[in-house]
C-alpha cells in the first residue's frame, strides 16, 4: 500500500485520491517541476538514500531508540506500552530527519539558500541547524503569535545564523507563515530552495516529506520485532501538518492488522469551536489553500477558521493529503485530544516514566493511555514521541500555574533590568 | 501545434470580453486594467474608486473578492484581503457590489480571487452568478491549467472569459499549454514575485512578451510592478493591456481619492 500510494496515474501526480495536487501560481510551476525531477532522480539513486541514513547516525542519534514505558503498562494493567523517541534527535524532534534530506536534495540541485515556515519554531531550528551545517543562507518565516509563544526557540535559531521573520498577516501563525515563504519563493526560486516543514503544500513536498519521514516507520518496525517478537496492535501518532504520523505511519501501511491512530488537537474540545481538530469527527472540509487540496477548518464560505491549541505544532488549518486519504478509505483513524487532557498526561507520563514529551506528542499519549486498558496485556502499542517537551517550559509551567517559576522570572527580569539600569548610570 | 490551437479557439468564438478589447483597441493603443479589493478600505471607497476609474476611461476592472490565504499577493494586497474580511466581506455582498458596478459604469468587470472560493461555490454556480451580476470573466491566481478543464467548461457556457497566466519562467511547451486554455486575453506576469514590487521594463520583457506572443493570438496583458506613466508608455506597442494594481490603492491610502485620481489621469494619459 506505501508504494502504491505514491504510484500517479497519468494525469494525477501529486494525487491522494481527491486530495493533493499543486495549486500554485503560475509562476512557481517550473521551480515545482525542477524540484519534482530533481527528488525522483534522488529517490531513484539507492546512495541518496544510504548517505541520508549515514548522516542521520553521525549527527543526529539514528536510529532514536525504542522505549518500553514498563510502569504505565503495569499501571494501566493493559497493553505494553513503547515509544519511539523522536525527542533524542538533535534539535529534540522529528523534524531535523525531513530537513537534512532535504538539505542533501539542496547541495543535489546547487541553490545556496533555504527558507522555511515554522510553527512551534522546532521546524525553523532545525532548518537553521542544517544551513549553518550545510553553508545555506536561511530566512525563517514565522507568524508573530508563534513568536511570541516560542521565544527560546526564536533565540536558537537566530544564534544559528538565520534570519527570522515575524509575520503579522491573518492569524499570525502557521498558515500565515506558509503564505509568507510561498511569497519569498515565488520572487527567489532560482537561488532557493523551499523546506517544507511537513507533508502539506503542493506536490510533491507531501510526498518529500513522508519519504524522508518514513525513516521513523522502517526503524520502528524492525525495533518492535526484535524487542516484542511482533507488530504493535496499534500505533499513535500527533497530527498537526501530519509529518511525524505520516512517517511513522508508513513503517505499518502494509501491516493490514495494524491500526494506525492520528490525534489531532482537541483544544478546549470539538464542541467549543476552539480546537484544530481537521479528520476527527470530519470537521473539515474538502478546499484549496497553501498550494494543495485536503480537508481544511474553513467557513461556508471557503475562508480558513482559526484555529486553536496549546501545542503551537498543532495549531493548523490543514492537514497532510496523504493522511486526509487514509482516513477517508478507513486506514486510519484520527482521534482529538483537549488542552487539559494534554497537561495532565504530560504530568503523569513525567511522573512514572521520566520523559518529557513535546505538548504536540502529548496529544498521541492521550489517546494511547485512555485505550491502553481495553486491550491484552499481551497486546503491545506504540506512541511515537515526535519531540520533547523542555521547549515548552514557559508554555507548561503557565498552564500549571507554577508559582516558583513566576516568581523565578520576575527575579530574573528584576536582575537584567537593574543590570541595565547600573549600565545606562555608568555611560552616562 | 499552436497553430492549430489557435483555429480550435476560434471555432468556439471569441468571448464577448475578447471583441470588446478588439474594438477599444481600435481607438487605443494601450488599454488600461484596473483592480478594486472589494470591501476594503470600505464599499463606498470603492465606489469612489471606480468612479474615478470611468472618469479616467479605464478599459477593464479587476474586482478582487477577498480570501483568507492570498498567496500571490504582496504585502499591501494581503493586508487589505484580511480587512475586508474582518469588515465581513462575504460572496453576497462581494455580487451585489458587482452588479451596481456593472450597472452603472461602461467598463467591463472580471473577478480576481483564489480558487478556493470558486471551488466552495461550485464551477457552475460561480459563473452563472458571474454573468448574473454583469461580470465577464476571472482570474483565479492559484488555479493551473492542469486543474482548469472542468471550471472552463462552465465559464464559456456563460460567456465567461478564464484568464489564464504567462510567466518569464515558463518554458515554450508551458507556454503552448496555458494558451490552449486561453480566451478572452492573457495575463502576462511582468517578473518574479508576487504583486506590488517595481518592474523593469526591459529587454528581458520585449523577448517574454515576444514568446508570449508566439504561443498565442489572443489580446496580452502585462501586470505586476506596473507604477508610473513612464512604465506605461514603454510598454505601449509592446503589449495590448496595462495593469495597474497596488500602484493605485498605495496612491488612495497615501492621498485619498484625489492622489488616487490625479495618478489615474496620468496613468491613462499615457496609454492614449
Amino acid at each position: 500500500m506505501y508504494a502504491e500510494l505514491f504510484q500517479f496515474p497519468v494525469g494525477r501526480e501529486g494525487y491522494y485520491g481527491q486530495f493533493g495536487g499543486a495549486f500554485i501560481p503560475e509562476i512557481l510551476h517550473e521551480t515545482i517541476r525542477e524540484l519534482t525531477a530533481a527528488f525522483n532522480d534522488a529517490q531513484a539513486d539507492p546512495a541518496f538514500w544510504d548517505a541520508y541514513v549515514a548522516l542521520m547516525s553521525s549527527y543526529s542519534c539514528r536510529p532514536t531508540p525504542l522505549t518500553h514505558l514498563e510502569n504505565l503498562s503495569k499501571d494501566l494493567g493493559g497493553a505494553q506500552i513503547y515509544v519511539k523517541r523522536e525527542d533524542l534527535n538533535h534539535t529534540g524532534a522529528h523534524k531535523v530527519n525531513n530537513v537534512m534530506g532535504q538539505g542533501l536534495l539542496v547541495q543535489r540541485m546547487g541553490k545556496q539558500r533555504v527558507i522555511a515556515e515554522t510553527g512551534a519554531g522546532q521546524h525553523g531550528v532545525a532548518t537553521a541547524t542544517m544551513a549553518a551545517r550545510m553553508g545555506f543562507e536561511c530566512t525563517i518565516y514565522m507568524g508573530s503569535v508563534d513568536v511570541e509563544r516560542q521565544r527560546p526557540n526564536v533565540f536558537w535559531m537566530e544564534q544559528l545564523g538565520a534570519q527570522v521573520v515575524s509575520v503579522d498577516d491573518g492569524t499570525k501563525t502557521l498558515k500565515d507563515a506558509i503564505n509568507a515563504t510561498l511569497r519569498d519563493w515565488a520572487d527567489s526560486m532560482h537561488t532557493t530552495h523551499y523546506v517544507m516543514g511537513t507533508v502539506c503544500g503542493p506536490h510533491p513536498f507531501p510526498q518529500m516529506v513522508t519519504y524522508f519521514q518514513s525513516l521513523i516507520g522502517r526503524e520502528a518496525r524492525l525495533q518492535m520485532l526484535e524487542q516484542t517478537g511482533k507488530l504493535p496492535k496499534r500505533v499513535y501518532a500527533c497530527v498537526g501538518g501530519g509529518s511525524n504520523a505520516s512517517g511513522i505511519f508508513a513503517g505499518f501501511l502494509d501491516d493490514a492488522d495494524v491500526e494506525l491512530v492520528g490525534v489531532e488537537a482537541g483544544g478546549l474540545g470539538l464542541d467549543s469551536g476552539q480546537h484544530a481538530a481537521r479528520l476527527a469527527r470530519n470537521v473539515g472540509s474538502t478546499g484549496v489553500a497553501q498550494g494543495y487540496k485536503t480537508r481544511f477548518l474553513q467557513n461556508a464560505e471557503g475562508q480558513m477558521r482559526p484555529t486553536h491549541s496549546v501545542s503551537a505544532g498543532l495549531d493548523y488549518v490543514g492537514v497532510g493529503p496523504v493522511l486526509a486519504h487514509l482516513h477517508d478509505i478507513g486506514r486510519i483513524r484520527v482521534e482529538a485530544a483537549t488542552d487539559a487532557d494534554v497537561l495532565a498526561s504530560l504530568q503523569h507520563v513525567m511522573r512514572r516514566e521520566g520523559i518529557i514529551p513535546a505538548l504536540e506528542s502529548t496529544h498521541a499519549f492521550v489517546a494511547a493511555l485512555k485505550e491502553a486498558p481495553h486491550l491484552s496485556s499481551q497486546d503491545s502499542i506504540l506512541i511515537n514521541q515526535s519531540g520533547r517537551g523542555d521547549k515548552d517550559i514557559f508554555t507548561i509551567a503557565e498552564a500549571l500555574g507554577d508559582a516558583p517559576w513566576r516568581a523565578f522570572l520576575r527575579q530574573k527580569v528584576g536582575e537584567w533590568e537593574a543590570a541595565a539600569a547600573a549600565n545606562d548610570g555608568v555611560s552616562a | 501545434m499552436g497553430s492549430s490551437g489557435r483555429r480550435e479557439r476560434r471555432g468556439v468564438g471569441m468571448t464577448p470580453v475578447e471583441n470588446y478589447i478588439r474594438r477599444r483597441l481600435q481607438r487605443k493603443r494601450l488599454l488600461l486594467m484596473t483592480h478594486a479589493i472589494v470591501g476594503y478600505p470600505s464599499f463606498e471607497a470603492n465606489m469612489a474608486m471606480l468612479e474615478a476609474m470611468q472618469k479616467a476611461d479605464v478599459d477593464l476592472v479587476e474586482l478582487q473578492l477577498p480570501f483568507s490565504e492570498p498567496i500571490a499577493d504582496g504585502p499591501v494586497f494581503v493586508h487589505a484581503n484580511q480587512c475586508a474580511l474582518e469588515a465581513g466581506v462575504a460572496w453576497k455582498n462581494y455580487f451585489a457590489f458587482m452588479q451596481r458596478v456593472t450597472v452603472a459604469f461602461d467598463f467591463k468587470v472580471l473577478m480576481m480571487g483564489y480558487y478556493n472560493s470558486i471551488l466552495q461555490m461550485g464551477h457552475e454556480r460561480f459563473c452563472a452568478c458571474l454573468a448574473e451580476h454583469g461580470g465577464d470573466g476571472f482570474i483565479a491566481a492559484d488555479l493551473p491549467p492542469e486543474e482548469a478543464d472542468d471550471l472552463h467548461q462552465y465559464a464559456a457556457a456563460y460567456q465567461q472569459a478564464p484568464i489564464v497566466m504567462m510567466t518569464p519562467v515558463n518554458s515554450e511547451p508551458r507556454l503552448q499549454q496555458i494558451a490552449a486554455k486561453a480566451s478572452g486575453f492573457v495575463y502576462c506576469v511582468a517578473r518574479r514575485g508576487v504583486t506590488g514590487r517595481q518592474t523593469q521594463v526591459d529587454e528581458n520583457l520585449e523577448a517574454f512578451i515576444e514568446r508570449c506572443r508566439s504561443a498565442t493570438s489572443l489580446p496580452l496583458a502585462l501586470g505586476f510592478g506596473l507604477r508610473t506613466h513612464q512604465d506605461l508608455q514603454r510598454v505601449k506597442g509592446l503589449v495590448d493591456i496595462g495593469i495597474i494594481g497596488t500602484a493605485l490603492l498605495t496612491a488612495w491610502e497615501q492621498g485619498g481619492v484625489e492622489r488616487y485620481s490625479t495618478l489615474l489621469q496620468d496613468l491613462t494619459s499615457a496609454a492614449m
